[in-house]
């Protein structure tokens, strides 16, 4: 039901049972109050009348509870005193506050000083219009109440209900409660008050009832936090919201004076829970991912579903025709937006849109917006090997296979059983017939069949983007739940990338997508894997969206995240998604940084191995396994270099500046080099691998091992294409016997096999010596088998110049 | 997963050819690459060759569905025809029959097709032939066999079934559980 439904707060109507039921004191006290607010009301009875009068005859002689004798000017003290205690007390008794703002009166402005007065002047007049109470429950009342002739029999001049006797004592104690809120915050009120003088001035005018909302908004104090939890009022709280929203935008201005930020914020904290019926967990991680107009913006959309869409499955028709079809059935649609050519919105229909003969001919599909975007993304093209890792309910497989116009393969995964048989529906309904569906558990692919063009990672998450389709995320999501599911699509994106075939000719992308809003489940997953594998972001193709987080609180993500998109239900009127797409440049897995043999062999001879390794006596290891050529040339120019390189470990900062520039350079560089020849591979490595230790260097040590490796990656390609040139050094020669220097210095290496083949080079083996001096942590790629070449002076002086170069000359 | 055995391949190509006849050839010798049946937990895939060796790679017990499922073996080894074989059987179909809109979501939703609801049917239509069954925009909406011949259709009072249902593209949503 709505926010606004609450059944414990209806009223029973009618002849009933129920109706006849009583309410609870305040309820049936309010019914009392509009006749108080008369004084001359003829609603008094002859009785009370008669009673009336005699009070006022024996008020002089003051009831015992009075601290004062002012009783006398009784109408005007009387708002006077009510409203002090009303301004004093706001919203901490309910049933005072009713009572207060019943009286209608026009309200002073008190001064902390008259407070003692008023309280006890208003002590007073309850307790005369107790009287009034009294008679009037005479009149009306017979039961429960009790007997007031007793009453009156027993306080001379005072005529109380025992309620009234009972809320008297509740006043007096609240009066002392204010009395120390006021102490404290004496401040408050004098800020408060002259605002408020003005507006209830007024208000007298109008002579309207006052009402509590037309006072400056006071955060109310922290004892009132857990009162309130008793009895939401939704109307008040939703003010509330708005109230403090308003102040909050202009804090300084409209501030409390002592009341701090995050007062106000715990305050908005828990009306927001309380109003849009959330839990606190989760409420405050909207709180910290969005600024304040936006996450009511945000909560509000969340209530609302998102429009029905549909996409057209061109593999059988077209989508006017779709459109033409359900137009004559009835119902009423438009296209998507200029970003899809096959989506429609259905704004209302007067058939069902999931039963149509068109939809069960599998002309058409229902599917989300956001859900369309991930394949966009993704660009799956004609004769590839798709995977489908999560796949179901098979919106997304059955897109891909659209766009590949049922060529090549797709296999579509799944975990749930009971969902693949939907998946299975689906695509037969819809005519796709280029697709495997299996059952397996997303963590084991590349072990059962791997090598894909591209992978589709839509990752169970916690549905934090879809609250619209599912109320229940917004309670039972807390913190184990958020964890476990980042942890379980970390597992599931390794896996993916393990899946993907780098060295596919038309591929080797991954698009990673969750249907969630959550830092931890988004970004922070996204930045795992790129220190974990030999991947980068790319931009996903989409256009409109806001940008991942590069930075979220106290956390900081690779630069690259900005290429990530994220859609919100308030902003793009689409459920809310995160969209991440990566490149794989290498099919070998990063070692960690304590493991210290190589890993596994390339899959294509022109993928240089990148083995970052802790030691660097480890190194040699590594190198002897590629290539050599350089390296024993260069043996003898690493000698003077060990010292110098192994120096400045963990200390150099110097060529490092680029640092978080060049891997974005590098990358691309790498990218479209990166088929290129394999005879420069080995070599390049070397070189490369110098370099990246170098420039990797003055980032963090953690990811220093990753953007090692993928510098090295990345410079692997442009000192391929420079040892394609030097026709004098051929792998042959260079494959001696590796020696452990040879790997240690890899620009040593270099600048030995210039030495001795190419005196071109000079230049670029400073550069390297550069890069050399500040390696560190993770190891330098191995060599491939097939060595290369010495790079060319002229290209390696390009990359160079591409990324560190004059740090490098130095 | 694996080949049908010569039995298998009789029973099921009789089964198809009662709806398409001899076009059954174009099902398996196609210009486009090489399609093969494939039998899996009883029930038959028609899938190309290139996915069928992807499909070999995974465990028979994980491996739910390839290609596209024409039907299923039943335990006294007899073939049925699934709802999920239209779209081969449709573009090739002999005998076809065209159903009136109002008539469309009877028989979407199983019952068989009255001679009321009968639009057009395909001349010389013999009677127990299986027909495809199409609504009036030529949309395939199932298939079926014929009840009457086309002359007996003429002269049938209009409660009278024209068309057995046997499958139809409400199933799609209906039993969706036993697609697999």
């Amino acid at each position: 039901m709505g926010r606004k439904l609450d059944p414990t707060k209806k009223e029973k109507r009618g002849p009933g049972r129920k109706a006849r039921k009583q309410k609870g004191a305040e309820t049936e006290l309010a019914r009392f109050l509009p006749a108080v607010s008369d004084e001359n009301s003829k609603r008094l009875s002859s009785r009370a009348r008669k009673r009336a009068a005699k009070r006022r005859l024996g008020s002089a002689e003051a009831p015992k509870t009075n601290k004062s004798p002012e009783a006398k000017p009784l109408p005007g003290k009387l708002p006077k005193g009510i409203f002090a205690g009303a301004v004093q007390t706001v919203g901490k008794k309910g049933p005072q506050s009713l009572f207060n703002a019943a009286q209608g009166k026009k309200r002073p402005a008190p001064s902390s000083d008259e407070e003692e007065e008023e309280e006890d002047s208003e002590e007073d007049d309850v307790v005369n219009h107790g009287d009034l109470w009294g008679s009037e429950d005479d009149a009306d009342m017979v039961d429960d109440y009790g007997a007031d002739s007793n009453s009156e029999d027993e306080e001379e001049g005072e005529e109380l209900l025992p309620i009234e006797r009972a809320a008297q004592k509740q006043k007096v104690r609240e009066a002392a409660a204010g009395v120390q809120w006021s102490e404290e915050e004496t401040e408050d009120e004098e800020e408060v008050t002259p605002e408020s003088g003005p507006s209830k001035e007024e208000e007298a005018d109008g002579g309207l009832q006052i009402n509590v909302d037309e006072e400056p908004f006071v955060l109310p104090p922290a004892g009132e936090m857990e009162q309130d939890a008793q009895t939401p009022d939704l109307q008040r709280v939703h003010k509330r919201i708005q109230d403090i929203v308003g102040i909050l935008r202009d804090f300084g201005a409209q501030r409390e004076e002592g009341r701090s930020r995050s007062e106000y914020l715990n305050r908005l904290k828990k009306d927001l829970a309380t109003y849009y019926s959330y839990g606190d967990f989760l409420l405050g991680k909207l709180m910290d991912l969005f600024p304040l107009s936006e996450l009511v913006e945000f909560l509000e959309a969340n209530e609302v579903p998102r429009p029905i869409t549909l996409r057209t499955n061109t593999l059988k028709t077209r989508r006017r025709d779709v459109a033409q079809a359900l137009i004559n059935r009835g119902v009423n649609l438009d296209p998507l937006g200029k970003w899809s050519k096959t989506g429609l919105v259905v704004y209302d229909s007067s058939v069902p849109i999931g039963a149509t003969p068109e939809y069960l001919a599998g002309h058409y599909m229902l599917q989300g917006a956001s859900s369309m975007l991930p394949v966009m993304a993704l660009a799956p093209q004609e004769h590839e090997r798709i995977l489908d890792m999560c796949c179901a309910p098979g919106g997304k497989t059955s897109y891909m296979a659209q766009l590949m116009k049922n060529t090549g393969v797709i296999l579509a995964n799944d975990a749930n059983a009971e969902r693949l048989k939907s998946v299975v529906g689906n695509l037969h309904r819809l005519g796709v017939t280029n697709t495997v569906i299996s059952h397996y558990d997303g963590r084991q692919f590349p072990k059962v069949v791997g090598g894909f063009d591209r992978v589709l990672l839509d990752a169970p998450c916690s549905g934090t983007g879809v609250i619209s389709k599912d109320p229940a995320v917004k309670t039972n999501k807390d913190e184990k739940d958020i964890l476990r599911c980042a942890h379980l699509q970390k597992e599931l994106l390794l896996s993916a990338i393990d899946s993907v075939n780098a060295t596919s000719k038309t591929g080797g992308y991954l698009v990673y997508c969750t249907c969630s809003i959550m830092v931890e489940e988004n970004e922070w997953v996204v930045d795992y894997a790129l220190k974990k594998r030999n991947v980068r972001l790319v931009p996903t193709g989409l256009d409109f969206g806001q940008e991942g987080f590069t930075r979220f609180r106290e956390r900081r993500f690779h630069p690259s995240l900005h290429n990530a998109r994220r859609f919100y239900p308030h902003t793009h009127n689409m459920d809310g998604f995160f969209i991440a797409k990566f490149k794989k440049f290498s099919n070998s897995v990063p070692q960690s940084q304590t493991g210290n043999s190589e890993t596994a062999t390339p899959t294509n001879v022109d993928l240089p191995q990148v083995i970052p390794k802790s030691e660097n006596s480890s190194q040699p290891a590594k190198k002897a396994k590629g290539a050599a050529k350089t390296k024993q040339q260069l043996q003898k120019q690493q000698r003077p270099k060990k010292a110098s390189f192994q120096k400045p470990n963990g200390t150099s900062k110097g060529a490092d500046s680029e640092l978080s520039t060049i891997p974005s350079v590098r990358k691309t560089q790498a990218s479209s080099r990166f088929q290129d020849s394999s005879q420069p591979a080995g070599k390049a490595e070397g070189i490369r691998e110098s370099k990246v230790t170098g420039k990797l260097k003055q980032r963090s040590p953690k990811l220093q091992s990753s953007k090692k490796v993928a510098f090295l990656k990345q410079n692997a390609p442009p000192k391929g294409t420079d040892t394609e040139t030097p026709a004098v050094l051929s792998p042959s020669k260079t494959q001696a016997t590796l020696k452990p220097k040879d790997h240690h210095h890899p620009l040593g290496r270099a600048k030995g096999v210039e030495k001795q083949q190419l005196p071109e080079q000079p230049f670029k083996k400073a550069a390297f010596q550069n890069q050399n001096d500040t390696p560190k942590g993770p190891q330098p790629p191995t060599v491939s088998p097939i060595s290369s070449s010495h790079p060319p002076p002229a290209k390696r002086k390009k990359s160079q110049s591409r990324g560190n170069g004059q740090l490098l000359l130095s | 997963m694996r080949p049908l055995t010569e039995e298998e391949t009789r029973v099921m190509f009789e089964k198809i050819a009662k709806y398409i006849g001899e076009n059954l050839q174009l099902l398996v010798d196609r210009p486009d690459g090489t399609y093969c049946f494939r039998l899996h937990n009883d029930r038959v895939y028609y899938v190309s060759e290139k996915i069928m060796k992807l499909a070999a790679n995974i465990s028979g017990d994980k491996l739910v569905s390839l290609g596209t499922c024409f039907g299923k073996f039943t335990k006294t080894h007899k073939f049925r025809l699934h709802v999920t074989a239209l779209d081969y059987l449709a573009p090739y179909a002999k005998y076809k029959v065209w159903i009136k809109p109002g008539a469309e979501q009877s028989f979407l939703y199983g019952n068989h097709v009255l001679k009321s609801g009968l639009g057009r049917i395909t001349e010389n239509t013999s009677q127990y032939q299986g027909v495809v069954v199409y609504s009036m925009a030529d949309i395939p909406l199932g298939f079926g066999v014929a009840a009457k011949s086309t002359q007996d259709c003429r002269k049938v009072d209009p409660m009278a079934i024209v068309v057995f249902h046997q499958a139809d593209v409400g199933e799609y949503v209906r039993h969706e559980e036993t697609l697999t």
